[in-house]
């Protein structure tokens, strides 16, 4: 099984608004789209286990047109606050860059 | 459509954020043909304390040059200019901000505009009552009301549409200087009120928000958007820089938690069924954008201080340590906050103590993988949290000779590990929070808004 990096050109995180996290993530073409945008690690149960968040809050897009999977989570805590790790979460992306699809 | 047809309502986008750096060659060049100017001065992104203090993020001389060449275009061309979520936060002294530096421009250039301000600041009894009348709802992973959460809040803010914007330009305004808006709403306004199509304006707005984001270049300054019935276009102000498809439809993702549907007051812009087409190699054509109704809400953005930070950094390139990380910072984090309670007992209160191995973990904050090679060097973070900033500096340097020297096993000699500043600890300041997340339901798009005018003519020579 491929490794996310391997079968993506882009993959970018940042916040949607301070309450919530987008993953945006570009497929290198037309054929990892379609055998991988639908992987079990990127649905929404495992990606609220990866980030701590509840499952049936995370959503999932999948864009054909423009080959990217779109999901976005709640963040544990809001944006901003006393234990604030990465205030854009424009760094979480890269936890994901070596899951096996 | 053509790329310049006649009958659409022209919009010139100058930057994706007042302060941020507009060009003004670009924005004189492009003003022939616009029917307004229109751009955003706010954000959360940046964090709560914007809005808990109400100060600005960009700094008054940013705001100023950008402001000053908006408003100098604006009177050249004697078309409206538009701006929304002033001073970042938009709360009501942000907003005062803005206006006095507008003042200050309009009397060093001799112009006279006429300034209408809107304000939509919130007071926290009301938004409480609103809460216990059944007129505030949670959004989500938010789920509840209570009363009290609005009153805990140092500013609270209503995100307004684009109705106040409309009002005040009817009622003779040339310069609109709006609180918090949609970032959509304030590029949208002139579109709607001159007769454009509700899902082409809305989808334009969104497209435009962050100037040119939705180019090749995406620093290379702004956008126009022409906004017609059915359809827009959107083309880059900069002459070298490209609109493509990719770009443009890239865009519905950027910040977005849904790339299809954009709850915006008074509606839901739906983009499930749009197409986006090349007109040329620097213009996109859009299509199939649907706006739909719904019962006027304003979304609610609050932010309020809690504790104080004070932060200590050492570097540690000691091989043991680097060898067994995990293990000597949850050694540590047990030394220290055992130091504090014994030394300092109940007058440190409610208190946290957080050690973030910059080079190691700091950014998750997850454990490392067992097999990791140690890295090379780490910068580690002490940061104390506690009710008072000088109870969170006596907790650090409490702290302090445990920090800097703690060996990796009992009975070492005491190591000096890297610390840079003399004193060694640095007062940060207040921690702030976002409190609320929730949507408010109005009687009409005016109920929770506050329109004031400014004429220069008098104001300047004040």
């Amino acid at each position: 099984m491929p490794k996310l990096s391997e079968v993506c050109s882009h993959v970018r995180s940042k916040n949607a608004g301070p309450f919530w996290i987008t993953l945006d993530l570009w497929f290198s073409d037309s054929a990892s789209f379609e055998r991988y945008a639908a992987a079990p690690s990127l649905q929404p149960a495992a990606i609220g286990e990866r980030f701590g968040v509840d499952p049936s809050l995370v959503k999932y897009f999948a864009m054909p047109d423009l080959r990217v999977v779109k999901i976005s989570y709640p963040r544990a805590r809001p944006q901003g606050g006393a234990v604030e790790r990465d205030m854009h979460g424009g760094q979480q992306y890269v936890q994901l860059l070596d899951m096996e699809l | 459509m053509p790329a310049h047809s006649t009958d659409t309502v022209n919009v010139l986008v100058p930057c994706g954020a007042l302060g941020i750096g507009v060009k003004e060659r670009d924005v004189f060049s492009a003003l022939f043909g616009a029917h307004a100017i229109a751009c955003d001065a706010g954000s959360t992104d940046s964090g709560p304390a914007y809005l808990a203090t109400g100060r600005a993020k960009y700094s008054r001389d940013a705001v100023k040059h950008d402001l000053s060449i908006l408003m100098r275009a604006q009177a050249k061309a004697g078309i409206p200019l538009l701006i929304g979520s002033c001073g970042t936060s938009g709360c009501d002294e942000a907003l005062d901000w803005t206006r006095d530096i507008a003042l200050e421009i309009a009397r060093e250039h001799g112009l006279q505009p006429r300034i209408a301000l809107l304000y939509s600041e919130q007071s926290g009894e009301r938004m409480a009552a609103k809460a216990r009348a059944g007129r505030i709802s949670p959004l989500a992973p938010m789920n509840d009301s209570e009363p009290q959460r609005f009153r805990a809040c140092d500013h609270i803010v209503a995100l307004m549409g684009p109705e106040p914007y409309a009002a005040a330009l009817e009622a003779g305004a040339d310069i609109v200087l709006g609180g918090r808006t949609t970032d959509t709403a304030v590029l949208a306004a002139v579109p709607l009120m001159r007769g454009a199509g509700a899902g082409a304006a809305w989808h334009a707005g969104k497209i435009a928000e962050c100037g040119s984001l939705c180019t090749t270049h995406p620093r290379e300054g702004g956008v126009m958007i022409r906004v017609g019935r059915d359809d827009f276009t959107v083309e880059p102000l900069g002459a070298h820089n490209q609109c493509t498809v990719e770009t443009v439809h890239s865009h519905m993702l950027y910040e977005n938690s849904d790339p299809f549907l954009l709850h915006e007051p008074g509606g839901i812009l739906d983009v499930t069924a749009a197409r986006y087409r090349a007109v040329g190699d620097r213009i996109v054509h859009v299509t199939g954008s649907v706006f739909r109704r719904q019962p006027y809400t304003m979304k609610l953005e609050g932010a309020s201080g809690t504790g104080y930070q004070t932060i200590m950094l050492v570097g540690i390139q000691d091989r043991d340590v680097l060898g067994n990380l995990d293990r000597f910072i949850a050694h540590m984090q047990d030394v220290l906050v055992d130091r504090v309670r014994e030394t300092m007992g109940e007058r440190a209160g409610a208190f946290d103590i957080s050690l973030r191995a910059y080079g190691w973990n700091a950014v998750s904050g997850r454990q490392v993988d067992a097999h990791a090679a140690p890295p090379r060097e780490i910068g580690l973070l002490f940061v104390a949290t506690a009710q008072t900033q000088e109870i969170a500096t006596q907790i650090a340097k409490t702290c302090n000779p445990w920090f800097f020297h703690l060996p990796l096993n009992a009975g070492q000699e005491l190591p000096s590990y890297a610390f840079p500043f003399s004193p060694a600890e640095v007062e940060r300041g207040r921690v702030y929070e976002f409190r609320l997340n929730h949507v408010v339901h109005v009687e009409d798009p005016m109920e929770l808004v506050r329109t004031a005018f400014l004429e220069t003519r008098e104001a300047v020579h004040a």
